[in-house]
């Protein structure tokens, strides 16, 4: 090799190396790093390491309740935020993509909750959800029902059904901007060709929009339920998993298991069943993506 | 791209990997011969401290770099992170319980300090309640297998009693300088401030360890420490009628309807806004609430009692000890000069000043005459207190949370005392039957 290439091909590796270093040191190492924890029992400060082959994801699978539990919390929220939460992101998306006054304020105002931090929303639900001075209740009680009055997020019958509305109210403007985005992609010229022909509203959206806007609904299922499986934060600020484990999330599992109960082991094999649910999910929703724009 | 630009870029590249990590050596290489570094996380008491290292800088000439990391949650994770790089600060807190404490120790971050406190005839450690040293002392044969010493200073302490609201307790007819002796007479004085419209017990139950506090303390008065403690080695069951009868009390509570309302998810800061408030006559606090009220209601009328026993059996236990320790980096190559500055921080003079300041209970017996009158209240019951850390045996984690989340679920009515003592027994039959595999 010659000194001029040896120095090109020396050029074009520094450039790379801090990416390539970075890369390794913060994500490459990391995940090697979790897949390595999970087979052993340990503290997360002691030297020793107990190797214990898959005994943590024996355990996770086959012992522990509150993980499953925490699992099903998550799909229940999930599905709400998959159905409610998505078809107000698209009805106010179909609103908005009307030439209606004041759309652009619509715009700012329908994405200003995902923009908020988790906690904060949380904080200031707590307060709307209050059993004694909420604003829930005291509206409740406006409309002659004192007797709907509850403790919203301390009651097993509806805590996790107010954790969930927290959640889409905060989420609902991610599937607004996509969606919106979506409809905007739509040529107006078929629409129009479409009422010359006589098609109705309805019909225009069933046949026209529908299927041109699949592979967007797909985007948006996806990062939904992405999202919605991994709800922490909304959750600490909340009701931290409570009351007993009627609103645990598989995030506030792992956390439990690393920092409550100091088992590093165990809460990286939690982490990577986790993963590979979502990764399943993940896989489902790529397929039928695919076949959607096919389709569509 | 000619040959010198490249240079340049590389240059600059080069430079920039180099100060990358630089950055990430540890912080205490970057501190002088001559400085203390000290990582601590509490907000409420760093200009107290500030002032006090500044006056200690004067004094001898060392410096001390403080350094906040709040919340107390990112604090503890930036401890363990540095232990397991080896980067810790020459004093630091260990946050958690005794088996984390215990990893620490056992694997060299934390020095002895049971020389220097037993010097000169146990001169410093004299100065301490004895209740603030046994939070970070081991004993010979303790189960994390930790060599036995002294492992951290107390520069406070803390214990956690039932707060009443003396003008609640005057407008329901109750008497406010004779408060509830037992648990009969704390449901009837309930019933009486529920009948004047107000809540009766507030606290926050959302986080689980004041749920463990409350039981503890029940636990304590009902089967005595010895069968307690015989519970976590796995001699007695839960299912035991005396357990059953500390379930129990919570089933009461929720019976009698005696707690504010959302207790169960709520936060300890929202209960201390609620009984500051005036909305809930009882709560269950630390000491450390003095400071709070202060700031919520200054015009507050309360006091402090043990909570009300519920058996004549054995005396009533409540959480204390030290509220806050330092501990010393084993590795550092300034243990004597840090050994030093935390003798000074727990000197009557410092320590008086820390606790006028931030309205938290000394560590130093010594200072308790010149500590403000309202904290005199929590200070009578220091000889009480009791606390897990000080315990020669702890509960297996999962069966703590499991134990936590039952009584939970006792509070919304979803568990019987007897459903629950038998859940706890099965968990704990399953980790021990693991254990033995292992």
């Amino acid at each position: 090799m010659t000194w001029p290439r040896f120095r090109d091909l020396l050029t074009t590796y520094l450039f790379v190396a801090p990416a390539v270093i970075l890369f390794v040191v913060f994500s490459l190492f990391p995940f090697i790093k979790v897949f390595q924890l999970s087979v052993f029992e340990w503290d997360g400060i002691s030297p020793d390491m107990k190797f214990v082959w898959l005994e943590n994801f024996k355990t996770a699978l086959f012992h522990d309740k509150s993980w499953w539990t925490s699992i099903r919390n998550a799909g229940v929220i999930t599905v709400l935020a998959l159905t409610f939460q998505n078809f107000l992101a698209l009805v106010l998306a179909l609103i908005v993509d009307r030439e209606i006054k004041g759309k652009n304020f619509y715009r700012v105002v329908f994405y200003l909750p995902p923009v908020l931090s988790g906690i904060v929303v949380g904080l200031v639900w707590n307060w709307i959800f209050d059993g004694s001075h909420g604003l829930l209740n005291h509206f409740l009680v406006f409309l002659g029902h004192p007797e709907w009055q509850r403790a919203w997020l301390a009651d097993p019958a509806t805590a996790l059904y107010s954790v969930s509305i927290i959640h889409m109210w905060k989420g609902f403007g991610w599937g607004f901007v996509i969606l919106l985005a979506g409809l905007q992609a739509i040529p107006r010229e078929l629409g129009e060709a479409a009422r010359v022909d006589g098609a109705s509203e309805l019909y225009i959206f069933s046949r026209i929009t529908v299927p041109l806007m699949l592979p967007v609904f797909f985007l948006v299922s996806i990062l939904t339920v992405l999202g919605t499986m991994q709800i922490f934060d909304i959750i600490i600020a909340t009701t931290n998993g409570g009351p007993g484990f009627h609103t645990e999330v598989p995030i506030t599992r792992i956390l439990a298991a690393m920092l409550g109960s100091s088992r590093f082991g165990y809460a990286c094999s939690l982490g990577i069943l986790f993963g590979l649910l979502l990764l399943s999910i993940s896989m489902v929703q790529m397929k039928l993506s695919k076949w959607s724009s096919r389709y569509s | 791209m000619n040959a010198r630009s490249a240079r340049r870029i590389l240059c600059v590249l080069g430079s920039g990997i180099l100060l990358g990590l630089s950055a990430c050596s540890p912080s205490n290489n970057k501190a002088d011969a001559n400085t203390i570094l000290v990582w601590h996380w509490m907000t409420d008491r760093e200009e107290a401290l500030v002032k006090l290292t500044d006056q200690y800088q004067q004094q001898t000439g060392v410096k001390i770099q403080l350094e906040l990391y709040a919340p107390s949650d990112a604090y503890a994770t930036k401890v363990r992170a540095a232990a397991q790089t080896n980067t810790l600060p020459d004093v630091f807190s260990v946050l958690g319980e005794s088996r984390d404490l215990a990893s620490f120790i056992n694997s060299g971050h934390i020095a002895d300090l049971a020389p220097a406190m037993n010097a000169d005839r146990n001169a410093w450690r004299k100065q301490f309640f004895a209740k603030a040293l046994a939070n970070t002392a081991f004993q010979a044969g303790n189960q994390y297998k930790v060599t036995p010493g002294q492992y951290g200073v107390p520069i406070d302490v803390t214990n956690i009693q039932l707060i009443y609201n003396k003008a609640l307790f005057e407008k329901a007819g109750l008497n406010p300088e004779k408060p509830p002796r037992d648990w009969t007479e704390f449901l009837t004085a309930i019933r009486a401030l529920k009948a004047a419209g107000f809540a009766g017990l507030v606290s926050g139950w959302g986080e689980t360890w004041l749920i463990q506090c409350f039981a503890s303390n029940y636990a304590f008065n009902i089967l005595g420490e010895e069968k307690v403690l015989d519970t976590y080695r796995g001699k007695v069951l839960y299912t035991d009628p005396e357990w059953i009868q500390v379930f129990s009390l919570f089933e009461e509570l929720r019976k009698e309807n005696a707690l504010a309302s959302g207790v169960v998810t709520m936060v300890n800061k929202t209960a201390e806004q609620i009984f500051a408030t005036e909305k809930a006559a009882f709560a269950l606090n630390g000491s450390w609430c003095v400071n709070v009220y202060k700031g919520m209601n200054p015009d507050l009328r309360y006091g402090a009692m043990m909570p009300p026993p519920a058996s004549k059996r054995f005396p009533m236990r409540i959480w204390g000890g030290a509220g806050s320790s330092f501990m010393v980096n084993a590795r550092s190559t300034k243990n004597e000069q840090a050994i030093a500055f935390l003798k000074w921080l727990s000197e009557p003079a410092q320590q008086a000043q820390l606790s006028t300041e931030t309205l938290n209970l000394p560590s130093n017996r010594a200072s308790l005459e010149k500590i403000p009158v309202v904290l005199a209240g929590f200070a009578a019951q220091m000889d009480n207190t009791t606390h897990p850390t000080q315990w020669p045996v702890a509960e297996i984690p999962t069966v703590n949370e499991a134990f936590e989340k039952g009584i939970q679920s006792i509070l919304i009515g979803e568990k019987t005392p007897v459903q629950l003592a038998q859940e706890l027994d099965h968990l704990k039959a399953r980790y021990r039957a693991r254990e033995k595999r292992q």
